[in-house]
């Protein structure tokens, strides 16, 4: 039995040496499981004891992981397991269940022969070109009826991925208007040069001046961040990328690791400069597994032309090396802190703060963490200036912003704009006509109707961490919003009652409402429990995931009161759902079992 | 460390002093007030889990468990919408679990039965949820009833900051969490806890009951028949249950 509660001995260094050439810590709990899942189509009961010893964890740390993350599974699955992405920009359910009928599986479970499991998923980040799903981890995009038909014949004929046809496993950029950081060429090593030229006091000033702000939506000064975390005393200073781009309608950060990866590396090396790190981690969401090879070659690169490693670019004391850790499903993990528990090889629980993670993060060691784009753009302005930088945007939000567009419009893909232009602006641009409405940040935003397409992005008034979801005249909004609402209820950590139970009654509610049984006490019980989860959740999961709830009551009354019964009150129990597990047990399905 | 200085919070009209390194509920609970709590218990690390004792400080929300008193805090904890939002949030921990009280042996000793009295709590007024949990008995002494658990994680720390031992644990994610056991078993059976360990005695609720020592007490004289949840000094109180409560 394990006694010691608390962390792992720290990573050896054996392990983090720049001999390990694939930049993946293999002995990562997570990276394990992963292993083993692959083998087995999923985490066998015997395998954890033996894991536990391994690892030197406890075994109820890893059971507690396991059960964590969506993307393990404690049942066989397929050799073939399919996960359809449910986000109402990449997601068609319709497409799961008419698979599902080819292939004779429900939902949710796995074929008898062990052939195939078909199941969904969390936005996977393909909203461009959707509709997607990932088989064994791999993303195929623009689905089709046709597609779906071939792929239903390769499965049954069993033919490995390797033999399907490659075009299915395209992802593009969709670059579809350039900005400030999309257009600006960048060679790898510019902004560590001008680092060294300049010295790192004058550098770190330089990125404060710039205005930049965290680029994951909450927007705090990079500036800052970085100079709190360089005077925190600490063993070690670590800098994290986070790459667990899970908003649902976000995508940029794809963009930018598949074809910017060296300006994100780059900043975070010139991060570590500044505040004296050695180790960087990339964390990287699962749904992008398909770009580790890139990221590993760039990362390889950049060790080849003395970019990572030791005494970069020739610097006597500037050792620096970056590890990539692969997340496994799960959205919360995007919250910084859940993101450091993760990468501790624990549940991605969000911690307590104050601390901060820049006093105290990896490791309980002074650490940075930052968005993928955030980095991407303090390498670019380490090369041309603050000025350069700030000269875009608006008063409070300098520079540019690029926004994933997604939905009812004619060119989604990404677009990047200087802060503070208009919405209106934006749908003219990506073909919009006859929007109902806009999510403006993706669920944890905020929902926008056509009397507003005059504001502005930006941190002083719509801010966003890049999803921008189009919504056509034609849309069941409400059908969103309850979509958002089972996306919050199945991605809370769990940790606090105000959002583990919160949204759970949120998403009944909803569907009650969407399900034609919902009154007007059901419409004020729901704008109560809204209210209580934003106010008094742990984190900001919980503080946002009633906004789209709270956002169409207040700007979309007639979505509601146009699907309520007229009573007092309707009761919740179903007497016929009720009867399901009586219908189970007897093996019935007819009529007559059926209310 | 200097452990006490000359500055002061201010909870509901009231100016409490601090020592250095203290949250607002050690800072209230040396001053005499009650602020409801469930994962909390003085000695082990704070959770912030249950936000029972959620309270507004100037203007902003905030765990009283987790924040540190810092001099001058504004702190409204006993108004009417607190309470109400505590009550809720009882509500809300109510159906998420299969609690029946009338037919639980906690009854009486029961933190959770306790805070919902002291809010007026009538009813769980949300539809339950009648999750299926797993029942442990397999240990000797020791049950793990999970109907009733609400996850607090008292036990997890109880056994790892007092006790010296790491037998418990929560997995999973959003209300498929669950407390779950420290062996390749997940028994408790295979574990080393033992009676009187503080992890066999901390739970709140039912959830970990030691056997055969049910209505040892009879109803009517247990811990919350005869005191107050708010009572100053009222946890050794409540974790003496099943003894002599009234002594």
């Amino acid at each position: 039995m394990e006694l010691n509660s608390g962390l792992k001995k720290q990573p050896t260094a054996s392990l983090m040496s720049s001999e390990n050439r694939d930049h993946l810590n293999g002995n990562h709990l997570l990276h394990r499981l992963y292993d083993i899942q692959r083998q087995s189509h999923h985490i066998p009961q015997h395998a954890i004891p033996a894991l536990a010893t391994e690892l030197e964890l406890p075994v109820s740390q890893i059971e507690s992981a396991i059960d964590f993350y969506s993307f393990f599974h404690r049942t066989p699955r397929g050799r073939f397991d399919i996960m359809f992405s449910n986000c109402t920009s990449c997601g068609d359910l319709g497409m799961m269940r008419s698979l599902c009928d080819k292939l004779n599986i429900a939902p949710g479970e796995t074929r008898a022969d062990g052939a195939v499991s078909i199941s969904d998923a969390s936005c996977i980040g393909m909203c461009d070109q959707g509709p997607a799903l990932l088989v064994n981890g791999r993303t195929i995009t623009k689905l089709s009826p046709r597609r779906l038909d071939l792929i239903a014949e390769h499965i049954e004929a069993n033919r490995a991925l390797d033999q399907w046809p490659v075009e299915w496993f395209d992802v593009h950029d969709n670059v579809r208007k350039n900005g400030l950081l999309l257009s600006a060429p960048f060679e790898p090593g510019s902004a560590l040069l001008a680092s060294i030229k300049q010295g790192q006091e004058n550098m770190l000033a330089n990125i404060d001046q710039s205005g930049l702000r965290g680029r994951g939506g909450a927007g705090f000064s990079t500036g800052m961040k970085w100079k709190f975390c360089r005077e925190a005393k600490g063993d070690a200073h670590y800098v994290i990328c986070n790459a667990d781009e899970g908003e649902p309608g976000t995508f940029k950060d794809r963009i930018l690791l598949t074809s910017h990866a060296h300006s994100v590396f780059e900043g975070m090396t010139v991060c570590a400069y500044l505040i004296g790190a050695q180790k960087g981690y990339l964390y990287l969401r699962a749904e992008y597994r398909y770009l580790l090879p890139s990221l590993q070659a760039v990362l390889t690169h950049r060790h080849n032309s003395k970019l990572l490693g030791e005494e970069i670019l020739g610097q006597h004391g500037f050792d620096f090396d970056i590890e990539i850790i692969v997340g496994a499903g799960a959205y919360i993990c995007g919250e910084e802190s859940a993101l450091i528990e993760s990468m501790e090889e624990k549940r991605g629980i969000p911690r307590v703060r104050p601390p901060f993670p820049v006093v105290s993060g990896y490791l309980n060691q002074p650490t940075v963490v930052n968005n993928v784009e955030t980095l991407a753009a303090a390498a670019q302005i380490a090369v041309h200036g603050s000025d350069w930088f700030n000269a875009h945007g608006s008063d409070k939000s300098a520079g540019s912003k690029i926004l994933s567009i997604s939905g009812d419009c004619l060119t989604p893909g990404a677009y990047e704009y200087a802060f503070g232009v208009s919405i209106q602006r934006i749908l003219d641009d990506c073909g919009a006509e006859d929007v109902q409405a806009i999510q403006v940040g993706g669920p944890s935003g905020t929902l926008i109707g056509p009397d507003e397409f005059e504001r502005k992005l930006g941190f002083e008034d719509l801010a966003t961490g890049g999803s921008f979801m189009i919504f056509g005249k034609d849309c069941d909004l409400l059908k969103v919003i309850c979509n958002f609402a089972h996306f919050f209820a199945h991605e809370s950590c769990g940790f606090c009652t105000p959002c583990r139970v919160g949204t759970t009654l949120l998403r009944n509610g909803l569907d009650k409402i969407c399900n034609g049984k919902g009154t007007q006490y059901d419409v004020d019980e729901m704008r109560r429990m809204a209210a209580l989860v934003k106010r008094r959740s742990h984190c900001g999961l919980g503080q946002t995931a009633p906004s789209p709830i709270l956002d169409a009551l207040e700007r979309f009354p007639e979505l509601f009161n146009e699907k309520l019964v007229h009573s007092d009150f309707e009761p919740h129990f179903d007497l016929d759902a009720a009867l399901e597990e009586a219908r189970q047990l007897t093996n019935r399905d007819d009529a007559e079992a059926h209310l | 460390m200097s452990d006490s200085n000359n500055e002061t919070i201010t909870i509901d009209g009231r100016e409490i002093p601090f020592k250095a390194g203290q949250t607002i509920m050690d800072a209230a609970l040396d001053a005499d007030i009650y602020i409801p709590h469930l994962c909390h218990r003085p000695g082990l690390k704070p959770h912030g889990s249950c936000k029972l004792c959620t309270v507004d400080v100037d203007g902003r929300t905030g765990s009283s468990c987790t924040l540190p008193a810092t001099a001058g805090q504004q702190i409204s904890s006993n108004t009417e919408d607190l309470n109400e939002v505590r009550k809720t949030i009882t509500q809300m921990l109510f159906v998420e679990g299969n609690h029946f009280c009338p037919s639980c042996e906690k009854t009486g000793d029961c933190t959770l039965q306790a805070v919902g009295y002291h809010l007026d709590m009538l009813d769980g007024h949300f539809p339950q949820f009648y999750p299926r949990r797993e029942v442990d008995a397999s240990h000797a002494s020791i049950i793990i009833d999970r109907d009733r658990c609400i996850l607090c994680a008292l036990c997890v720390r109880a056994s790892r900051e007092v006790d010296g031992k790491n037998v418990f644990d929560i997995g999973g994610r959003g209300t498929d969490a669950r407390l779950i056991v420290n062996a390749p078993s997940g028994k408790l059976v295979d574990t080393d806890i033992e009676t009187d360990d503080l992890a066999a005695h901390i739970c709140p609720v039912g959830a970990i009951i030691i056997k055969e020592h049910g209505y040892e007490v009879p109803i009517g004289r247990r811990t919350f028949d005869l005191h107050s949840v708010a009572e100053p000094g009222i946890e050794p109180v409540i974790l003496r249950k099943g003894k002599h409560t009234d002594e």
